[in-house]
């Protein structure tokens, strides 16, 4: 708040000005500093709010050859790129890819230079001990750290603060009109860092690509990643990477709110159960994988379903065998019960269950494995964990896609520097963060990648500002580094 | 009863966090809510009492106000550990006692000093200013008086903390037998003398501000280990009067004198650090409705432990009987007090900790599906 009152007046005569203060913009701010820089930093949102989608975050994923302090075992760049390669679908930007992999080796330790902490390796109920490290207290606790270290080392922040113009001649930034506290501020820097995410939480701009549909979505993250800067950028010329479709969307219970719901919107009953649209049908294959490998998908699926909803039913013998739910489920003795307290078509819901119940054959269950207990003769099958819904009560939690964050985004080169149409670089205007992980993730998610791409992009961002605002004719430290790494 | 508010505050709180999580590197209390699906009174009892009011958490949350879910962990579970004190009361009509604490307490204590003054003027006369020149108490009170009367109060103390422990022990689902149990003893012990639940890896905990400090712990540790310092050294006296004979006023470098001073300064040291930082706090996060309990008795230990202090020092004056005899009222009134006021969260605490070793060795974790 003490900033904010002098805001007004001195907001001249910074190096690097970073855009957005999630784990990106912090992990630039800081690098830039580290470079020497006079750094300003402008968040959107209050300081409660503040750093975006990485309040929610968890942990990031990181490449490591034997087990760390947080980390077991070993994931190496192969069993890494491989993950990348198969939830994008090859939609990836290999050379970038690759670097981010290498640069997530060093991502713990210099997170934990500047307070961030820990869990320790294979603590709690975590299965992904050994791929991703995990923050102690979460993403919060995270920025909470990086901000207490962005004070002492003397970045300057101001909250409130929305960016709504970029003046950029001939690919070289010139300022920023942000509205401070409301006041539109001129604000100018020798270089910029843009990490101010996607575009998730601007409503207009998601009816514009999904249609009426998106009007249907809940938001799971911050209501603050409005997209301004990168809609400025891309009007300015800028090449995009990705498409407005795409980002990462799940199915979560559908009375979550309508944003910043996060972790805790989540449902992890839909394999053990069977999903019915609201004409009581189903749609897909429940049982197809295991529901981490799964869940990404189903926000689409429900995304495309009559109104936007589905509802997952389930039996008492699948209660407890999944994570616990913010909500409680609906619940009844009997399918026809559930489906009229769900306002569901009872009969078509019962037909459903019925033939669903008549097509299991038996199996072994094992909630572990890709079991043997699948459906026969029946469209859509379920593949795995098809137990008969008989045990009652029976329960049921609707369905709605969660919108977590979107990959339209400004196409990098391996400096972070933002390419202009036909690939020629920009000046001084650097990206990092949700801003430009599409060209990484082209689709698709996996667990922690996110704020590896943030962290990873966020340095290199901020020392590449750095180095351009004080020497505008020196050498790149990146392009060295991407070389000694190439050579291990 | 638990007030249905306060129930569902509680609830809410767990559901949130359980379908969390993100909390369960900081302690104990989220690690505990992980085995279980469902929190009903008995489960919200136990984690209230198990939570060492940190506050790591609520600055770690996503969740905490503004947010609309706004749980507020450490205060929930304060509001909650209020109410188990009054639960546990023993001779239940008590429980009242625990309403207005501060206020009880600090008349209590005027009451009893009054008295003790009063009665002691009146059997004594100008005796009880005289100088004695071995500094040896028992010729102002004679050793039977004093040793009957606090063995009667402390007597009837420690059968109310008892009772009030085992009424926590069965309140939150575990029976007598449970109690035997050596290993989960040791464990539960460890975790009581070290704080480690305010430890989290050698950081500290966000008390009283949001930045990471140890002062909680090393506060807390003074006034417990100062508190158990004085026991013993009360317990030495005894030893030394009853069994090696030595009626006469202890040598400042025997061991009860030593123990009394090293536990006396940590009394002083721990309850005025703790009461430093209670100014400091984030008032969103405390219920303050009893912070006169909390003031009350830190009032009482640095009171003890001055006047015990100055009582050694001055014990060969004139001024050493009206010391003692304050001094005795402070500790009489602390004795009547303790199963009353915030002394009981060291008792119930423990108990919380001890469920907790012993849910650990029974290793039955609601595990996420793979």
């Amino acid at each position: 708040m003490k900033h904010l009152e002098k805001s007004m007046s001195d907001l001249s005569g910074f190096d690097v000005l970073v855009v957005g203060g999630g784990n990106a913009g912090l992990a630039a701010a800081l690098s830039a500093i580290e470079g020497g820089a006079k750094v300003l930093l402008l968040e959107s949102a209050p300081e409660w709010f503040r750093a975006g989608n990485s309040r929610h975050t968890r942990d990031l994923r990181c490449m490591h050859d034997a087990p760390t302090r947080v980390m077991s075992g070993a994931y190496t760049e192969e069993d890494f790129y491989k993950d990348v390669l198969s939830v994008t679908q090859g939609k990836t930007n290999e050379h970038l890819a690759r670097m981010t992999i290498r640069a997530s080796t060093e991502c713990t330790d210099w997170m934990g230079s500047y307070g961030v902490r820990f869990q320790k390796a294979l603590g709690g109920t975590l299965q992904l001990g050994r791929t991703n490290a995990f923050f102690l207290g979460g993403g919060k606790a995270m920025m909470n750290a990086y901000y207490d270290a962005a004070e002492r080392v003397g970045i300057r922040v101001v909250y409130n603060a929305e960016v709504i113009a970029l003046n950029v001649k001939d690919g070289e930034f010139q300022s920023v009109t942000a509205l401070i506290d409301g006041v539109s501020t001129e604000v100018g820097a020798k270089a910029l860092v843009v990490s101010s995410g996607g575009f998730e939480s601007n409503l207009e701009w998601l009816k514009e690509a999904w249609g009426p549909m998106a009007d249907n979505f809940l938001i799971r993250g911050t209501a603050y990643n409005k997209g301004k800067v990168l809609r400025c950028l891309l009007d300015l010329g800028m090449e995009s990477i990705s498409d407005a479709k795409e980002g990462h969307m799940v199915a979560i219970d559908g009375r979550s709110p309508k944003f910043d719901g996060g972790i805790v919107t989540r449902l992890d009953c839909v394999s053990l159960g069977v999903v019915v649209n609201n004409k009581g049908e189903r749609f897909y294959d429940e049982g197809e994988d295991f529901w981490p490998k799964r869940y990404a998908i189903w926000g689409r699926l429900v995304a495309e379903q009559p109104d936007q909803v589905g509802y997952s039913f389930i039996d008492s013998k699948a209660m407890g065998k999944f994570m616990p739910t913010l909500f409680k489920p609906y619940e009844a003795n009997t399918i026809g019960d559930l489906a009229q307290q769900l306002k569901l078509p009872v009969d078509v819901v019962e037909a459903t269950i019925q033939a669903y119940n008549a097509a299991v054959q038996p199996g072994t269950f094992n909630h572990e494995i890709l079991d043997d207990c699948s459906t026969t003769g029946l469209k859509p099958a379920k593949s795995h964990w098809a137990l008969k819904l008989d045990k009652p009560p029976y329960y049921a939690y609707p369905l709605k896609p969660g919108l977590t964050f979107t990959y339209l985004g400004l196409m990098v080169n391996d400096r972070a520097m933002v390419l202009r149409k036909g690939g020629e670089r920009t000046k001084n205007i650097f990206a990092a963060g949700e801003i430009m992980a599409g060209n990484i993730l082209g689709m698709g998610y996996a667990a922690g990648i996110g704020v590896t791409i943030g962290t990873v992009f966020g340095r290199i961002a901020g020392r590449e500002a750095a180095m351009q605002a004080l020497h505008p004719k020196g050498t790149s430290v990146v392009v060295q580094e991407v070389a000694i790494h190439a050579a291990r | 009863m638990l007030p249905a508010e306060l129930l569902e505050e509680g609830q809410h709180l767990m559901a949130v966090c359980n379908s969390c999580r993100y909390c369960e590197g900081f302690c104990a209390v989220w690690q505990s809510m992980e085995t279980r699906s469902i929190f009903e009174e008995k489960d919200l009892n136990y984690l209230a009492n198990l939570c060492h009011n940190c506050s790591e958490c609520y600055y770690s949350c996503q969740y905490s106000p503004p947010h609309e879910f706004a749980i507020n962990p450490p205060k929930t579970f304060a509001r909650l550990r209020a109410y188990t004190y009054e639960l546990y009361a023993w001779p239940r009509p008590m429980a009242t006692a625990f309403h207005k604490n501060g206020l009880k307490v600090t008349l209590l204590m005027v009451l009893i000093l009054v008295a003790v003054m009063s009665s002691a003027s009146f059997l004594l006369g100008g005796r009880l200013f005289m100088t004695v020149h071995d500094g040896n108490f028992y010729k102002i009170v004679p050793h039977m008086v004093m040793s009957v009367a606090f063995a009667v109060v402390g007597t009837f103390s420690a059968l109310a903390l008892l009772i009030g422990f085992l009424r926590f022990w069965r309140n939150v689902g575990e029976s007598h037998s449970t109690l035997a149990s050596p290993g989960a003893i040791a464990t539960a012990a460890k975790d009581i003398f070290t704080l480690v639940n305010l430890d989290n890896g050698g950081d500290g905990c966000s008390y009283p501000k949001e930045k990471s400090s140890e002062a909680l712990k090393w506060f807390h540790h003074a006034t417990f280990y100062g508190f158990l310092s004085c026991f013993i050294a009360t317990t030495l006296g005894a030893f030394y009067y009853f069994v090696l004979g030595q009626h006469g006023a202890p040598a400042f470098t025997s061991l009860p004198v030593i123990f009394g001073t090293i536990g006396g300064l940590g009394l002083i040291v721990g309850p005025i650090g703790l009461w430093i930082m209670m100014q400091r706090r984030n008032e969103e996060i405390v219920d303050k409705s009893q912070n006169g309990m909390d003031l009350s008795f830190i009032v009482l230990l640095v009171a003890i432990s001055i006047s015990g202090l100055l009582l050694l020092v001055l014990r060969q004056t004139a001024a050493m009987g009206s010391l003692l005899l304050i001094h005795l009222s402070f500790v009489m009134t602390l004795f009547l007090s303790m199963p009353y006021g915030r002394f009981v969260h060291g008792i119930y605490r423990s108990g919380a900790l001890l469920k907790w070793s012993l849910e650990r060795s029974r290793q039955k974790k609601v595990k996420a599906p793979a």
